[in-house]
Order: C-alpha cells, then structure tokens, then sequence
C-alpha cells in the first residue's frame, strides 16, 4: 500500500468544487429583510479558493454587521458536504436558531447538505462553478462534466465534452485560433491539445474516426445510481 | 432533381455565390432590395443563420423570400440554437419548401452575440448534421424511424485555409466530406499564393471549393479582421493599399482589391469558384464582380 501523502490540505491533489462569491448586490437582495444572520463557511475547497474560508467569513461578518445585519454566529465547518456537519453545528444550536437566515459560504454541495440536515433557510453566497483541479498556483481547471457518456477513450485522455466551450467531439470549430478559444484567449482549444497528444501517441487515426452524435441521456437528469443487489 | 446550384457546380463554369443577412426586425425591404440585385448575378445567395450569435429574422424565413423572389438560395444552419429533433424538422420543412442546398455550420458561441445569457445547444456539430442530411436522404430520421416522403440536398460545410494549427482543422475538414459535404466555402483567403498551396492539398477531394473572399472597407477593418476573427489574415500589402485610398475612396479600393483576387483565382484556376462576403455592404456584389470581368 502507497504511504498515504499527509500534511495540509492544499498540497492533496484533489478534485475540487470550484466557487465565486456572488455580486454584494445579489448577497444584499437575497438577504432582504433577513436581519440575524448566522455565518457558514467550510475548511475544504472553499478555503483553497479563499470564497469561504475563515478569513472570507470574518470579512462578510464585518460588512454584513456594517450593514446593520445582527450576526447571531459564524462558523467554519471541516466538510460541509460531509453528513458529520448536523453535529459540528449542533454546537452552535442557540445562535443557529436566533437566524433568520444561515449564509453558506460553501459550493453548493455544502449549502444542500446542510439544508437537509437543519430546519432553517439557507442562502448561498458563493456560485458553484464546476468541478476540478488547481493546475498551477491559484489556477483551477475544469476536468470532467461527468456526462454519463464517456469518450476520453478516443481522445488520448484529455475530454472535449468538457473542456471544447461547444462540446464538440470531431474536431475544432473555426473560432479557434493559435491553439486558443474564440470565446477566451486565456482557454485552450482543446482539439489543438487533443492533436498534439494524439500526434504524440501517433494515434491520430483516433482523431480521424468519425464520432456519431453524443447520448445526452446516459444518466437523465437528476442523476441517481442504486448499486444492484449481489 | 439536383438543384440549379449543383447544376452551377458540377457545369464546370466559376461558380459565384454571396451572403444576404436577415435583418433585425420584419423590416424586409432592405434585405429583398439587396436579393433584388443579386438574384440574377450569382448563382445562389446564401442566408445567414443568427450570424455572430445575433438574434435575427430565420435564415429559412430568408429563403423562402429569396425563392419567393426568383433567386437560387443556400440556407445556413448552425448548430448552436437548435437540437436534432429541430434541425431534422427544419430540413424536412427547408426540403418541403423546394429549399434544397444548406451550408451546413457549427455556429458561433452564444458568447460573442447578443444574448449572452442564452443556453447553447450544439447537440449535433457541423460533420454529424451532414450526416443528419445524409441519413434523411436515405428515408429515415436520427431515430432510425422510417420518413413519409423523401428529402434531398445539396449539402456543403466551410473551413479555414489559414486557420493556425492547420492539422486539427484539416482533420475535421476531411470528416466533413466524408460525411458528404459536396461543397465547401472557404474562410476569407488574402494571400492567394497559400491559398495555392491549400488547394494542392484540397482539390485531391471530390468537394467543389468556393474560396472565400470578405470585402475590405477600410484599412482599420483589415486590421479589426486580423486582430479578431480567427484565420482570417490580411496581408500588410493590402492594408496599405485600402490605407493608401483616398478620403471616401476606400469602399471603392476594396472593391477594386476584391474583383482583382477573384480574377486571378479565376484565370489561375485555382479552385471551382467564389463565395462573396460583403458584410453589410452587399450592393457591392455587383461592382466586385464587374471588376473580377465576370458581368
């Protein structure tokens, strides 16, 4: 068995729920006369994006407060998608109580979690974005759409389904230039990065292959999985 | 009955084709003035689908009034705002209607046009609506299900001769004349010579090639072009040239460049023909194709 890696979390190269804070103008709108406030935020991936970490969650305390908010509590929750969150908070039941609103500063795996487990309004203040990985310090990536349909056989391991802004699976479209998006200079286009791994593996006959329209429906949505009876 | 189009395409003559816009709005009276002009100068007018993701009046509503009008018409389909079930309606409705050549096009992203809000579809890409094409041609629909009444097209797609890599491009380029496009619009070509070179490589293909050209209106619009629309490259030559035109004259020196390409891609045979791109200024189609000798 491989020695499990240890130290911080930021150093675990693991797949992440990537989040943005919302405009103070949507936080003001969605808190419309909610007056007490009790304050979430999450030691996992939130905190790698600094969306929802400790300190992300004392500066919104302050403007909030600067607002005229009463904050009843704040915390940060070690997982908040984890189902040992409802006891984490247990110890805050009075101030949770006092709310008239808890404000997530989670993804919104965290903000759904901890809306089945307390009877109490929650109010995201992040945007979950996508799931995926930081491929260089304070960047992140998407990596997969988890479509259902797999194709990354065929492409050398790299997805278009989720990294082509259109999804295309035969090959680029005519807004790609210098090996970037039409949409952002900033994104790749994936099919030049496609090409140029496949060239690598001289498996461009895998490019070449003619790929039949996508099933959009592997998993309709919403997504559920039973494990069937052995 | 192949349409007058194909006729054109497989006659042998240079084949000259333009693009009309749909306006923003049930205005049509600019739109039909410039199908007016055309309809008797080129052989088939193509109609713009949505272009640049902005929200206008239906390409098929366009061609419907192109053959309303007495003109040979290419309906423009993209993928990006309708899945399969609507594009196969739509080419069922398009063939119904006598409207039998399509172009067909992955689309621009949402993001560079006028609802920026707007959810793309992209169900199908570009190589799998020829198919689409294909498949309703032979009676029966995605669905595999059996067609009551048939369909036949005329079906052709696009690509960047200078598109930067080329690799990625040409591969995709191949997969759409596989998948039956029998003819292909070109992307704007400036620089003949590699266009030459594009043609060596594209003419071993049975697809009829229409090289693109885009009407210059100014020595800032060249440089616009170059900056932001991606495999389009105007050479420095030529934006000296529009730059060198006197106040007021730049339409005309445009004008002047684009006939002289077409004449030398005609007398040097380089490909079947051209597709004139006069975005907004399409009164010109005329004076560019006096100028190429070809009125």
């Amino acid at each position: 068995m491989p020695p499990m890696r240890s130290g911080k979390g930021d150093d675990i190269e693991m797949i992440r729920s990537i989040t943005q804070k919302k405009s103070e103008e949507e936080i003001d709108r969605l808190l419309n006369g909610l007056g007490r406030i009790f304050i979430i935020g999450c030691g996992t991936c939130v905190t790698l994006t600094r969306t929802g970490g400790e300190p992300e969650v004392l500066e919104m305390k302050g403007n909030l407060s600067e607002k005229g908010k009463m904050i009843t509590g704040h915390t940060v929750v070690p997982v908040a998608c984890d189902n040992l969150t409802r006891e984490f908070l247990n110890d805050f039941g009075e101030q949770i109580e006092q709310a008239d609103a808890l404000l997530i500063m989670t993804c919104a795996f965290g903000v759904q979690t901890i809306a089945k487990q307390l009877k109490a309004m929650v109010v995201p203040a992040l945007d979950t974005l996508f799931i995926g990985k930081e491929t260089g310090f304070g960047m992140f990536d998407e990596i997969c759409t988890q479509c259902g349909t797999c194709i990354i056989g065929e492409t050398g391991g790299i997805c278009p389904v989720t990294n082509c802004h259109k999804g295309l699976v035969n090959g680029p479209c005519g807004g790609t230039n210098h090996g970037k998006c039409e949409i952002d200079v900033a994104k790749d286009c994936v099919w030049t990065l496609i090409y140029n791994r496949l060239k690598e593996l001289d498996r461009l006959d895998a490019m070449k292959k003619y790929q039949k329209p996508r099933n959009h429906q592997g998993e309709p949505k919403p997504g559920k999985f039973k494990l069937e009876a052995n | 009955m192949p349409t007058a189009f194909k006729e054109a395409l497989n006659s042998g003559k240079f084949v000259v084709t333009s693009e009309v816009a749909p306006p923003k709005g049930t205005n049509l009276e600019k739109f039909s003035h410039h199908i007016e002009i055309l309809k008797d100068k080129v052989d088939a007018m193509n109609v713009t689908d949505h272009q640049s993701s902005v929200m206008r009046y239906p390409s098929l509503g366009g061609c419907l009034l192109v053959k309303e009008l007495g003109g040979e018409v290419i309906l423009q389909m993209t993928c990006r705002d309708r899945n399969r079930l609507a594009l196969q309606a739509d080419l069922l409705f398009a063939s119904s209607k006598g409207i039998q050549n399509v172009l067909c096009l992955t689309g621009d992203s949402i993001i560079l046009g006028d609802h920026k809000e707007a959810k793309s579809v992209f169900d199908l890409d570009s190589s799998q609506l020829l198919e689409t094409i294909r498949i309703l041609e032979s009676g029966k629909d995605l669905g595999g299900n059996e067609l009551d009444g048939s369909v036949a097209f005329c079906a052709g797609a696009i690509v960047t001769p200078e598109a930067d890599p080329i690799e990625p491009q040409l591969i995709k380029f191949e997969k759409k004349i596989e998948a039956g496009a029998e003819f292909i619009q070109t992307q704007a070509v400036y620089d003949l010579d590699k266009f030459k070179e594009f043609m060596n490589y594209a003419s071993q293909f049975n697809a009829k090639i229409l090289a693109g050209i885009i009407l210059l209106t100014s020595a800032p619009m060249a440089r616009f072009m170059n900056k932001n629309i991606a495999g389009v490259s105007v050479p420095q030559e030529l934006i000296d040239e529009m730059a060198s035109a006197p106040k007021g004259q730049a339409l005309k020196k445009g004008i002047e460049i684009a006939g002289r390409m077409i004449k030398r891609i005609k007398e040097e045979n380089m490909c079947d023909g051209v597709h004139i791109m006069a975005i907004g200024k399409e009164e010109t189609v005329p004076d560019i194709m006096a100028e190429a000798g070809l009125l």
